[in-house]
């Protein structure tokens, strides 16, 4: 588990950094852009994978020979891991799902059963992914609540009034995104948490974005919810959190029901779980969970601030140099900004430049990044989107914006 | 030629850029729209049939240079056919664009344009979206066809 872009002193050493991942290791002439849809996999979490299936098989929280121990034991200090990373109080409050939209579904789906009435509002804003509206909408038409959206202005950023305006005597919860995967627009969320607990109202924040590009406080925010996806953040696909307030998690009613939720079952009755297996039902994602546990520790040697200054760096590098060429226009221009450079050639479709910048060993996004409302605001149908992680340098932007000229010429 | 330049070809290109008989047809008495929800594409396809003869194509919507220059090509390719050759001539070029075993492009004319697309499975559906679409509009009834999906 070697891990060998450990501790620079000032700067961030991203060439070192790639060298700790296999697949980019094999394609050094890839450059890989498209991190907000899933970013690649350092060794270590390669690691912790196999080791599990070939050292510690077993299923978790039921065995009493030793490998179900061990098993158990490792899944466990994962849940702590991620306890530590976003600074939770409890572990209680750490909910393994499979990821970001499924952490989203269960509150959704047992507020809707448990707290939303035929009137009352969700307060959501139009910078949203869709995995943060559709599941909204269910709870919404399941339980006769009514969805009201945030607009965004020309930057693609949420003004603080119109989010207040937003909340209303009838808003029962407030559900944002912390970085936009469209735009890459930063939220206040700080603010906009501070806003809402004023009226009463609790906050889920989607940090699918944010968890690989910004160091999380649930403590600090104060957020009530906090999901995100481990994925995106160098980790398995197929796991993710759930950050919840033990208080909410108490008062809110089992999601799926099965195996390990639950402390007794009778056909008469059966009785739950406490936290926080009251909302793990069934054998989870052991070894994704395990794979994530080793993604939040590879994050958490390296210097972050660090990592964060050097990823700001890039995107401002990556936005002169896309303001730089005529033709090419910027979508999303928040003061505040991580990870995302979302932008359209002119007369040039998004689905064309993605197969001519692949052509040249570029790897983006296009399309409308499972965020149509952002798009028709900004009255297009798709972008194409270059994401920065955490491998990324100088040069790979610098061959996106030759790549561009390409296509320019190509399309001219 | 590369892959890229056999798959964005001049013609393809030319055809992107100045898409032949692009606009309404109030003539039409077949239509039917056809939707990408992959990349949003949109692409409505109007026919006027006269008997079993495709007398007149039109077609609006947006899309990538590969579903505009096919839809192009395509009004191009089925004036003037029956009912039965527009069918074939569907037929045959979705197994030249799936690069299904035994077809070829020879006889295609300036639809052999496309026989690149077979490379890029995520672009077959841009490809094909106008020709399933006619087909959809061509199977109707001589009313509104439900929009199609290549999904």
């Amino acid at each position: 588990m070697a891990i060998r872009a450990a501790i620079p002193a000032a700067a961030f050493d991203a060439a070192a950094a790639r060298q700790d991942f296999p697949l980019l290791r094999a394609q050094p002439g890839l450059a890989y852009l498209d991190n907000a849809a899933t970013t690649q996999k350092p060794e270590a979490v390669l690691d912790a994978l196999r080791h599990f299936y070939t050292d510690e098989c077993s299923n978790i929280h039921r065995s009493v020979h030793q490998l179900g121990e061990r098993a158990t034991a490792r899944y466990e200090a994962a849940r702590r891991g991620v306890q530590r990373f976003l600074n939770a109080g409890s572990e209680k409050e750490i909910i393994f799902v499979r990821g970001t939209t499924e952490a989203i579904n269960l509150v959704a789906q047992t507020f809707s059963r448990s707290q939303l009435k035929p009137g009352d509002e969700v307060l959501i804003t139009g910078l949203e992914h869709h995995s943060n509206i559709v599941p909204w909408q269910l709870a919404c038409e399941a339980s006769g609540a009514k969805l009201r959206v945030a607009a965004i202005n020309e930057r693609g950023e949420v003004p603080l009034e119109a989010f207040e305006q937003g909340l209303g005597p009838r808003t029962r919860i407030a559900a944002f995104a912390h970085i936009s995967n469209a735009l890459g627009t930063v939220n206040p969320v700080a603010e906009m948490i501070a806003r809402a607990h004023a009226r009463g109202v609790p906050v889920l924040v989607d940090g699918a974005q944010a968890a690989p590009h910004v160091a999380v406080d649930v403590q600090a925010l104060d957020c009530d919810f906090y999901a995100l996806s481990g994925h995106k953040m160098y980790g398995p696909t197929g796991i993710g959190v759930l950050y919840g307030k033990q208080e909410w998690l108490e008062r809110l009613p089992p999601w799926q029901g099965g195996g390990d939720m639950i402390s007794s079952v009778t056909f008469e009755r059966t009785s739950y779980n406490e936290l926080p297996y009251k909302f793990e039902a069934g054998t989870p994602n052991i070894a994704a969970t395990i794979g994530l546990g080793a993604a939040v520790d590879y994050l958490e040697h390296l210097d972050r601030a660090a990592l964060a200054a050097y990823e700001q760096d890039l995107l401002a590098h990556g936005t002169q140099l896309l303001e730089g060429m005529a033709g090419v226009r910027l979508i999303g221009t928040a003061a505040h900004k991580a990870g995302v450079l979302s932008f359209v050639v002119e007369g040039v479709h998004p689905h064309d430049v993605g197969t001519v910048l692949d052509s040249v060993g570029v790897a983006v996004r296009s399309g409308h990044h499972c965020a149509q409302p952002v798009m028709d605001r900004f009255e297009i149908p798709a972008t194409t989107r270059a994401s920065l992680g955490l491998y990324n340098t100088r040069q790979d932007l610098d061959r996106l914006a030759e790549g561009l000229k390409k296509v320019q010429e190509m399309f001219r | 030629m590369s892959q890229l330049d056999e798959l964005y070809q001049e013609l393809v290109i030319d055809h992107s850029k100045r898409p032949r008989n692009f606009g309404p047809l109030p003539e039409a008495n077949r239509r039917a729209e056809g939707f990408n929800r992959l990349c949003g594409d949109r692409v409505t396809v109007l026919v006027e049939l006269d008997g079993e003869t495709v007398r007149q194509v039109k077609f609006q919507g947006s899309g990538c240079a590969i579903s505009t220059a096919s839809a192009s090509l395509l009004t191009e390719a089925v004036r003037g056919k029956t009912l039965g050759e527009a069918e074939a001539l569907f037929q045959r070029f979705h197994q030249m664009v799936t690069g299904a075993p035994g077809s070829s492009s020879e006889g295609m004319g300036k639809l052999a344009v496309f026989a690149g697309v077979s490379e890029y499975p995520a672009r077959v559906k841009c490809a094909s979206l106008a020709w399933h679409t006619l087909h959809q509009a061509l199977s109707a009834a001589a009313v509104e066809a439900e929009p199609v999906s290549t999904e």
